[in-house]
């Protein structure tokens, strides 16, 4: 269970980002310091149960983003309260903090570890995400030796193969070669009706319609509407022509 | 949830990335590890040959005198130069992924701690070639570590934190750690101060760590009780203003990075 209550993030957007000591004092004397705010998301409330599948849609800068990020607890929001109950799963990037002089085998425990996982739950899953990644013979390479393609199977392979409570998905992923695609955007699916909690980004509302049960639409970070994924849709589209 | 009753269900978490920090050292090197043992010898026998030779230091054990000075002091320099920019290098990780941010200092204090359980390998070594005895009263030396550790993670969260804000700490720093290494009698012996520097000497928590251990390797007895309670003093003033530092602007690292 999700629930956000009037939740608003503001950044202070100093006119240039002041980043050294010096340009610091030197503008703090001659008070040339002067802060922007620019509100991201503005007292945003809504409730997401157990199991929901939630599309979040809205244009370009609508916060959507900045939403997904105070959902995971990466940002803090301004004002407001946050509550989440379950182990979430960000999946904002796939393979963060893989390290590239390390071997596969290595990074699916880092990986793994960064992601919030057990060692020991790591230890069972091994074997799925290898079959699952199609990179046997390649565990004791460096993963500074792949392709890109196979980085990023082996990425979604340890992202997708543990079953997290709540999964937060920014854009829909799908990747690898055709095979590997069909292969990934069913496991997405099968994660999606499988009980877990969904909350995802997209930009394509037939993706959204396709999926997901309700749908929260959001415009220069505030909330227009949140209902039933179609009649949400069905006004976001109204509204953009 | 307090931090440190955080620590058992990060401690996967943290393993993970001391061992990714030491194997990456390394890798494609072809002594790999044991350089973290030559390195402090190698340091030695340098400033061995120059300081005996040139200056003429009149100090017994002056290798094992000079290699304690070394092996502290490094650890020190390395592990919160590494520190400091570690918020800074994981920018995208901090952007995608919530973990608490003290494993990220904290993590480079302690693979850096790997690197030095390999110098006090190499320490030992030069203690027992010079034919001293190791006695019972060496665990002290357990102490003096602890306190060591965590007087660096202090000056770590610190250094972590306004890296973030000014970027010009590093070079700052750099200054700074140069100025502190002759600050610190670590091939000079401390009788050849003037009596104003001993008051600076005091100020200097180095000082303190290094000179207990001295204490207890050179003149193989325990240190008097003022000398605890300076080791102790200096790193609970470290990491509380230094946890403290880093608490209060921890939330406000990304909107920075």
């Amino acid at each position: 269970m999700i629930e956000l209550t009037h939740v608003t993030m503001k950044f202070r957007m100093a006119n240039d980002r002041i980043l050294s000591l010096k340009e610091f004092v030197v503008k703090f004397l001659t008070r040339k310091i002067k802060f922007k705010e620019f509100t991201a998301l503005e007292d945003v409330s809504f409730k997401i149960n157990q199991g929901e599948v939630v599309g979040i849609i809205g244009r370009n800068g609508a916060g959507k983003s900045t939403l997904l990020k105070i959902i995971s607890g990466i940002l803090m929001p301004t004002q407001g309260m946050v509550q989440v109950k379950g182990s979430i799963a960000p999946m904002l990037e796939l393979g963060a903090g893989f390290d590239m002089d390390l071997t596969a085998r290595e990074n699916i425990f880092l990986n793994g570890a960064i992601l919030g996982y057990s060692k020991q739950y790591l230890l069972d899953k091994y074997n799925d995400i290898v079959e699952f990644a199609e990179l046997h013979e390649f565990m004791e390479v460096p993963i500074r030796n792949f392709s890109s393609g196979m980085i990023m199977r082996l990425a979604f392979s340890i992202a997708t193969l543990v079953e997290p409570d709540i999964l937060i998905v920014d854009e829909i992923l799908s990747v690898g070669d055709t095979e590997f695609q069909k292969k990934s955007s069913k496991r997405m699916r099968e994660l999606m009706s499988g009980g877990t909690t969904v909350i995802m980004v997209s930009h394509s509302i037939q993706q959204i319609r396709e999926l997901c049960s309700k749908a929260v639409w959001l415009d220069r970070g505030k909330v227009i509407m949140v209902g039933e994924c179609n009649e949400v849709c069905d006004s976001y589209m109204k509204q953009m022509l | 949830m307090h931090p440190f009753l955080l620590y058992r269900r990060y401690s996967f978490l943290l393993a993970q990335l001391v061992k990714r920090d030491f194997k990456t050292k390394y890798r494609r090197s072809i002594l790999g590890v044991l350089w973290s043992l030559l390195n402090p010898l190698l340091i030695m026998v340098v400033q061995y040959l120059v300081f005996s030779t040139l200056f003429r230091f009149d100090i017994p054990n002056y290798a094992v005198y000079l290699l304690i000075g070394i092996v502290f002091f490094n650890y020190m320099s390395e592990a919160t130069s590494q520190a400091m920019t570690c918020i800074v290098q994981n920018a995208s990780l901090i952007n995608k992924v919530y973990m608490p941010k003290y494993i990220y200092p904290f993590s480079r204090v302690l693979s850096t701690g790997v690197n030095f359980i390999f110098s006090l390998i190499a320490l030992y070594l030069v203690i027992i070639s010079s034919g001293m005895t190791i006695r019972f009263s060496h665990l002290t030396l357990l102490f003096d570590f602890i306190c060591l550790f965590v007087f660096i993670c202090g000056i770590s969260f610190f250094l972590a934190t306004i890296m973030v804000f000014f970027r010009d700490t590093q070079f700052l720093y750099t200054i700074v750690i140069t100025i502190w290494t002759y600050l610190t009698p670590i091939f000079y012996p401390e009788s050849i101060l003037p009596a104003h520097m001993m008051i600076v000497m005091k100020l200097n928590p180095m000082y303190h760590f290094i000179r207990f251990a001295r204490f207890v390797i050179l003149e193989g007895g325990v240190p008097d009780p003022k000398a605890w309670f300076y080791c102790a003093l200096f790193a609970l003033l470290s990491i509380s203003l230094g946890y403290f530092i880093f608490k209060k602007a921890e939330n406000k690292f990304i909107l920075y990075l």
